[in-house]
């Protein structure tokens, strides 16, 4: 109940979802206040400019590197895994995850999972899934949390509940949390959440998480975390089961701290996470916690189709930091519930397309002003804009076979074609260029009042009367 | 991002690339350019099959017609000069795009890659090539410069205008809050997202009068064409008959300036 269905267009309705917080100065002002924290955050982190290129020009080359070498990694990754006694799924549909997690709660009679924070698991959505399958799901992230009990979706992947005031969660908590007294006191809102989630810890059958980073040679999963309930999860349970998508694999343990202190200083402005957990087996005889099981789910969800072309390869070198979503002054300006996928901002546009199809997406790519904010920040080097492009190439080209997306050509319409061949017709011959812009210099008066959008806070184009060619000449 | 080249000794000629915008919209900063090159003792030349970078159509998602518009102006620069583009929108389009663009085409994709290393944005080009010291005439003055997101981020000129306007010894340079953030223009996108594109320029208008300078400046005619479109519009609404925050091109500004 508190997941939209799968199938659900995140483009259906996205200019009026994005309308309604443009349109609300409150919202307006508190995204802007978050995003200028987390801005400034992250540039006190990196005060050395060089510093900061030579990190990123190492990030980029760790994960294409590893990239490359996907394939065999991921097999490599299993054969340790599995040596180590963690049993290793594989999944290429959200379906198939959800029936390989509840498959593994119900062979241990399991009624409470308490879950880490966990994107993958919004991505194929586990809670909605559980739920449906009698089995309670419990987010214990306090992010996270929170929009549970609002019934919402996270609206940024690294602060889930950045969009809500301290009073509405004070409210929520007082509406929901039995025996709670309204208090917008942040420390007692945090001890009230931690309460809960304590008891339930210690009831949970299965423990949930998310990984960061799963390292072949090893066979470890690394998981990044600031408030102790990763740990929880992944420790107090008698079950615990990661889920991933294919992408987060590195070959060598060495490749992780780049990565991590790229990840948490981008992420949250932090030099290092509160936590880092690095899960390599089971409890073995002797040790004294741990769970008595370890399941990793491996996700393809469309990561199989962006990786077989070299371009898009690139949008899966994401560490999953955010810093593209707080840079970004179109999700500064409309949040991140307006964008209706489970990953919101410029890494949303360029993800969601391979999981949901670009028909569903189709018109997410246009939502970008190509400003570069998103590939100045980003820490393994993603060239967003580029991508952007692409996917709008993709979209608006007829369909035709053996296409490298989901749904290539769904933003295809005659009108639009016909109308840029006519421009190029125009701006790739002189003469026509010479004679089309003299008249629209001639015919100015007859510029049309109202422009479509551009109008609606604008004052029309109008064409000057004399073009620079003209005043040229005539000082000749 | 490219690092500022210095070509010794200064070029007697130039081209100068108006873009498609400047030509049809913005003529007089077109014409303001080429005089204050001119006043460099610099010979312009002013290729007139020119017409467009074919950037509206790149970024749409258009690479075909894109090509088929970039390919022309390919044609148009036989000599080795510095092609000069009043635009780090337009300048960015030709000097790290045309070489993608014609990546599968390798006569076309030679000729972009040596057009590239000719073409530079006019702020670089005055301040790094001529090493341009305008001399200041006028009256005080506060300007706030808007620097585009092309300028700042593809051709990493950002410091150039602001050099410029530090050596005009009566302006003073107004510092506006979210300075690097995009006012909103985007092409396609102000018409495409018309409520975000809104909201954005919205919020730059508001920091760039903050400031209280008296007009705005900025070396890319797209955002001006936003960002003075909305103040013009703000100032119909309010019932304004004189422009509240003027702007102009920044070498219409630097014409003035040094005009004696």
């Amino acid at each position: 109940m508190n997941a939209q269905p799968i199938h659900f267009k995140p483009t259906e309705g996205f200019r009026a979802r994005s309308k309604a917080v443009v349109d609300n100065p409150f919202l307006r002002q508190s995204f802007r206040g978050a995003m200028d924290f987390l801005m400034s955050k992250r540039a006190a982190q990196f005060p050395d400019s060089e510093e900061l290129e030579s990190l990123r020009l190492l990030g980029e080359q760790i994960r294409q590197y590893n990239l490359g070498k996907l394939p065999e990694l991921l097999v490599r990754l299993e054969e340790n895994l599995t040596r180590n006694g963690v049993q290793v799924h594989w999944a290429e549909t959200p379906d198939e995850a959800n029936a390989i997690i509840l498959g593994i709660c119900q062979k241990h009679s399991a009624k409470l999972m308490v879950k880490g924070k966990s994107m993958v698991s919004e991505e194929i959505e586990l809670n909605h899934a559980a739920e449906a399958a009698g089995i309670g799901a419990l987010e214990s992230d306090m992010g996270e949390y929170i929009v549970q009990l609002a019934h919402e979706k996270p609206s940024h992947i690294i602060m889930p509940a950045i969009h809500k005031t301290k009073e509405e969660i004070a409210r929520l908590f007082a509406e929901n949390v039995p025996g709670v007294e309204y208090t917008d006191n942040v420390d007692a809102l945090i001890q009230i959440g931690r309460n809960v989630l304590r008891q339930k810890f210690l009831e949970a059958d299965i423990g949930l998480s998310g990984v960061n980073f799963a390292v072949a040679e090893t066979g470890t999963l690394c998981l990044v975390e600031n408030e102790g309930n990763g740990r929880m999860c992944t420790t107090a349970p008698p079950v615990h089961i990661a889920i991933t998508g294919i992408e987060k694999i590195v070959e060598k343990l060495e490749h992780v701290p780049p990565l991590l202190s790229l990840l948490t200083r981008s992420a949250t402005g932090q030099n290092i996470s509160t936590y880092f957990n690095m899960i390599s087996s089971p409890r073995k005889p002797g040790e004294k916690d741990g769970p008595a099981e370890v399941h990793l789910v491996l996700l393809d969800n469309g990561r199989s189709q962006a990786y077989a072309d070299e371009q898009l390869r690139k949008t899966l070198q994401c560490i999953r930091c955010g810093a593209c979503m707080n840079h970004c002054p179109v999700y500064t300006r409309i949040g991140g519930h307006a964008y209706g996928t489970t990953y919101p901002g410029p890494i949303g546009k360029i993800i969601s397309p391979h999981m949901l199809g670009l028909d569903a997406t189709a018109n997410m790519a246009t939502a970008s002003s190509l400003c570069g904010a998103c590939g100045e920040v980003c820490p393994v080097r993603i060239p967003i804009p580029e991508l952007l492009i692409r996917l709008r190439e993709e979209s608006a080209s007829a369909p035709h076979a053996n296409p490298s997306m989901r749904g290539q050509g769904a933003g295809h319409d005659g009108l639009t074609s016909a109308i840029w061949r006519a421009w190029a017709a125009v701006y790739s011959s002189p003469a026509l260029y010479r004679t089309v812009s003299w008249l629209g210099s001639r015919l100015r008066g007859l510029t049309p009042r109202r422009q479509a959008g551009w109008t609606s806070v604008r004052t029309p184009i109008q064409p000057a009367p004399k073009r620079l060619r003209d005043m040229i000449k005539e000082r000749n | 991002m490219s690092k500022p080249r210095t070509i010794t000794p200064k070029p007697s000629d130039i081209y100068f690339f108006a873009t498609c915008v400047v030509d049809q919209f913005f003529p007089g900063a077109g014409m303001d350019a080429i005089t204050l090159l001119e006043n460099q003792g610099i010979r312009v030349h002013f290729p007139e099959e020119q017409t467009c970078c074919g950037q509206p159509a790149y970024t749409s998602g258009f690479p075909d017609e894109a090509r088929k518009v970039a390919a022309l102006q390919l044609t148009l620069f036989p000599q080795d000069w510095p092609v000069v583009v009043p635009s780090g929108s337009c300048a960015g389009m030709m000097k790290h795009h045309y070489p993608t663009l014609f990546a599968d085409d390798p006569v076309r994709k030679a000729q972009a890659e040596a057009l590239s290393g000719r073409i530079y944005e006019l702020t670089d080009f005055l301040v790094n090539v001529l090493d341009f010291k305008p001399e200041d005439h006028g009256q005080d003055c506060t300007v706030v410069l808007h620097t585009s997101c092309s300028a700042r981020r593809e051709m990493g000129v950002h410091l150039t205008g602001r050099k410029l306007i530090g050596d005009l010894a009566k302006v003073t340079l107004a510092q506006q809050d979210h300075e690097s953030e995009c006012c909103g223009f985007g092409g396609t996108f102000s018409v495409k997202q018309p409520e975000i594109s809104a909201a954005m320029v919205e919020d730059k208008l508001k920091s760039l009068k903050a400031t209280g300078a008296e007009r705005v400046v900025s070396a890319d005619c797209g955002c001006l064409m936003n960002i003075l479109g909305h103040a013009a519009w703000k100032d119909k609404q309010e019932g304004r008959a004189t422009p509240s925050l003027p702007g102009e091109h920044i070498a219409s500004f630097l014409l003035r300036r040094t005009a004696q």
